[in-house]
């Protein structure tokens, strides 16, 4: 009865192809962007912000970038982890060498920094695909831990990388200092810009390029994509946002982190994410990224409250049987993940209350 | 050098030297000193091998990418181990751990291929992703997260070492029998999946199986229970790769991620061959062993790391079907 978009006409070729053309999800977005900008900063507490909302934003952003990759253009990868240990280590070996320079800029010439990154680990899916490019892109993750880790210079012999103080508008908005709502602003500033970017990346033409190469390379090629260009931007977006991932991750969550931080499973976590959350689904990545932020929080708080007391070891085993088992859950019953059924939802409600 | 005198050709002689002279100089100097890494790289590669060979067995049958095979190995080892801890005769521990395995093929068959046949290999590839997490929390909760050592008494593996070429070379070259006995038994191995493959009718169904399993299907072979058999087949794999693996070090979860060394061993050496597979593990241990050793005073530690899937990718530029492989990959 609500969501039901009978009436509203389109009378021009913009309005037709509007991001969301029907005036209800204009409203529903707006409703979300109120609660993220407004409300949430406005009414959540301290530890709200830092531990739950950060920590989804930057696991969002690196959702998105993965989906890029994995979801529209049909390259796994099981690199992202290593990209993101490279935005983050650019991050901040540039806040370090560059005090004068704006964070933004920061984070976003680190992101650049990943994107170059990517293109070179890349280039074998020209020649290969499928789980063949997925060891290539473990090798990826493999070489750049043991960079970060082995190469003095990059951590200015540390043991571990650190978020340096920095300001926006006079605000300190990164280190150990800096209020939780002006970081949240921060991740929030990027996701917002990063995500709305990406969606109309994946309806353009680059984006329909991609998609093309997904569903059958051989014939995207005959119909003029050319294949090596589109395979590497989408491998160099994705290592972008995953770069910028990072060094959100570094500067406003962990603010210090050793570079085994960013290991083999972090890059599991993103891709159960995608997989979660819906494959080719930018709303999907953000779905996904929520509910496996959201899993390891309930699992050592909901035992306290139902009276079951559980240990901090056994809970972390849960986690992983829990991960494992919700994945081969989701690819035998919704290999589309939840944005999948949100779309049925939206489906069934256009219908409601009748049943066709 | 010293900081008076670094300028960017000394530091580049010295790098490139480091990586492509001094090692040569380093074999000619001390051939006992190459003998002996390329025994240790040897050692290490049959234990890859093993790990690539349950790799190999199931993807050649069911064209699954069973990401899970490392921590199938390490759930064996475990197995054997605490069930010799808790007071099981070693022999019966075997056993039972062979009965273990074949309860999770039949489980792994029933609750993730079945309801997934049919679906493109990468959806499978992420299932059994799924499927290693999966184990790793189950394992953790039944066998602890800690390392257990292997009781090499209890299973009767030879556990000493000899010294071959003593009038050869300045120092002796030490072999061990941990790493001997792993070579045989595992040879051993490899020829009984062999003989099982060619000679048997069930081997000889697998391999209808693995050649066009519509055709395997329309003339009567049964495809579940022939996913169950190579299931089980990389149990058993597997439960020899955890306890000679654990025998050199210990029986713990960290081998699982080490156990990910197979993948390059795979690519070397081709998805769908066995004496890929061998041969395979043996050149990407060998090349690690060696770098790490000879490209320690350029590179820093740690290069074994990653070598093995650099020579991977490279590989993969100029023959992507690998060494032995079938030449089905696709190619645009």
């Amino acid at each position: 009865m609500l969501y039901r978009e009978a009436g509203q006409f389109k009378t021009n070729y913009v309005a037709d192809q509007a991001i969301f053309p029907i005036r209800q999800d204009r409203i529903g977005m707006a409703i979300v962007l109120l609660f993220a900008w407004v409300i949430i900063p406005a009414f959540g507490s301290d530890y709200f912000l830092e531990i739950i909302m950060i920590n989804f934003l930057f696991f969002s952003l690196a959702a998105i970038g993965l989906n890029i990759l994995t979801g529209y253009t049909g390259l796994i990868s099981l690199g992202t982890g290593g990209f993101m240990a490279v935005g983050a280590v650019a991050s901040y070996k540039l806040a370090v060498i560059f005090p004068d320079l704006s964070i933004i800029l920061v984070f976003l010439i680190s992101g650049l920094i990943a994107a170059a990154v990517g293109i070179v680990f890349g280039l074998p899916s020209l020649r290969i695909k499928g789980f063949y490019l997925a060891v290539a892109t473990l090798a990826a993750q493999f070489f750049l831990d043991w960079l970060f880790l082995r190469v003095d210079w990059f951590t200015n012999s540390s043991t571990a990388i650190e978020g340096v103080p920095k300001t926006v508008f006079g605000y300190l908005v990164t280190g150990p200092n800096a209020e939780p709502f002006a970081k949240y602003y921060v991740a929030l500033a990027f996701v917002s810009v990063f995500a709305l970017l990406a969606k109309n990346l994946v309806r353009s033409a680059i984006g329909r390029a991609w998609m093309a190469i997904r569903d059958m390379d051989i014939a995207a090629e005959i119909i003029g994509i050319r294949p090596l260009p589109t395979k590497l931007l989408a491998f160099a977006i994705s290592a972008f946002y995953s770069g910028v991932a990072g060094s959100l991750m570094l500067f406003l969550f962990y603010d210090s982190a050793e570079p085994d931080l960013f290991d083999i499973n972090l890059s599991f976590k993103v891709l159960f994410m995608v997989i979660i959350g819906g494959l080719g689904s930018i709303a999907g990545s953000f779905m996904g990224a929520a509910f496996i932020v959201m899993i390891p929080i309930i699992l050592t708080n909901a035992p306290d409250l139902l009276g079951l007391p559980i240990s901090s070891d056994l809970a972390k085993h849960l986690e992983f049987m829990i991960f494992g088992a919700l994945i081969v859950f989701f690819l035998i019953v919704e290999p589309n993940g939840l944005a999948r059924l949100w779309q049925i939802a939206k489906e069934k409600l256009r219908l409601w209350p009748f049943p066709y | 050098m010293d900081g008076t005198s670094f300028d960017l050709i000394t530091v580049a002689s010295t790098f490139i030297g480091g990586l492509f002279v001094d090692p040569f100089i380093a074999f000619y100097d001390r051939p006992d000193k190459l003998i002996q890494i390329v025994s240790q790289g040897l050692s290490a590669g049959v234990m890859y091998s093993l790990v690539a060979l349950g790799f190999v067995v199931i993807f050649k049958a069911s064209g699954v990418f069973n990401f899970a095979q490392g921590i199938m190995v390490v759930f064996a080892g475990l197995t054997v181990v605490s069930l010799i801890e808790i007071g099981v005769p070693a022999i019966a521990a075997v056993l039972l751990a062979i009965v273990v395995m074949g309860a999770m093929a039949f489980a792994i068959e029933r609750m993730v291929l079945r309801p997934l046949v049919n679906q493109p290999g990468i959806i499978l590839f992420m299932a059994t992703i799924g499927l290693a997490f999966f184990l790793e929390g189950f394992g953790q909760t039944i066998f602890g997260a800690d390392p257990k050592p292997v009781p090499i008494d209890a299973l009767a593996i030879p556990d000493g070492k000899f010294k071959i070429l003593g009038d050869v070379f300045r120092k002796p070259v030490r072999i061990y029998q941990l790493d001997l006995t792993a070579l045989i038994a595992g040879g051993l191995m490899v020829a009984g999946i062999i003989v099982f493959l060619n000679r048997t009718k069930i081997g000889r169904a697998l391999r209808a199986v693995a050649d066009d399993n519509q055709a395997a299907l329309s003339v009567g072979i049964p495809l579940p229970f022939i996913w169950v058999v190579v299931w089980t087949l990389s149990g058993l794999v597997a439960i020899f790769a955890g306890v000679m693996w654990g025998a050199q070090s210990q029986a713990g979860f960290s081998l699982a991620v080490i156990a990910l060394k197979a993948l390059p061993v795979l690519i070397l050496g081709g998805f769908t061959s066995v004496p890929g597979a061998i041969l395979g593990g043996m050149i990407i241990g060998v090349t690690e062993k060696l770098a790490e050793f000879y490209w320690r005073g350029v590179l820093g530690d740690g290069v074994e790391q990653w070598i093995g899937y650099v020579i991977a990718l490279i590989i993969l530029l100029f023959r992507p079907q690998g060494l032995f492989g079938e030449k089905i990959i696709e190619r645009v």
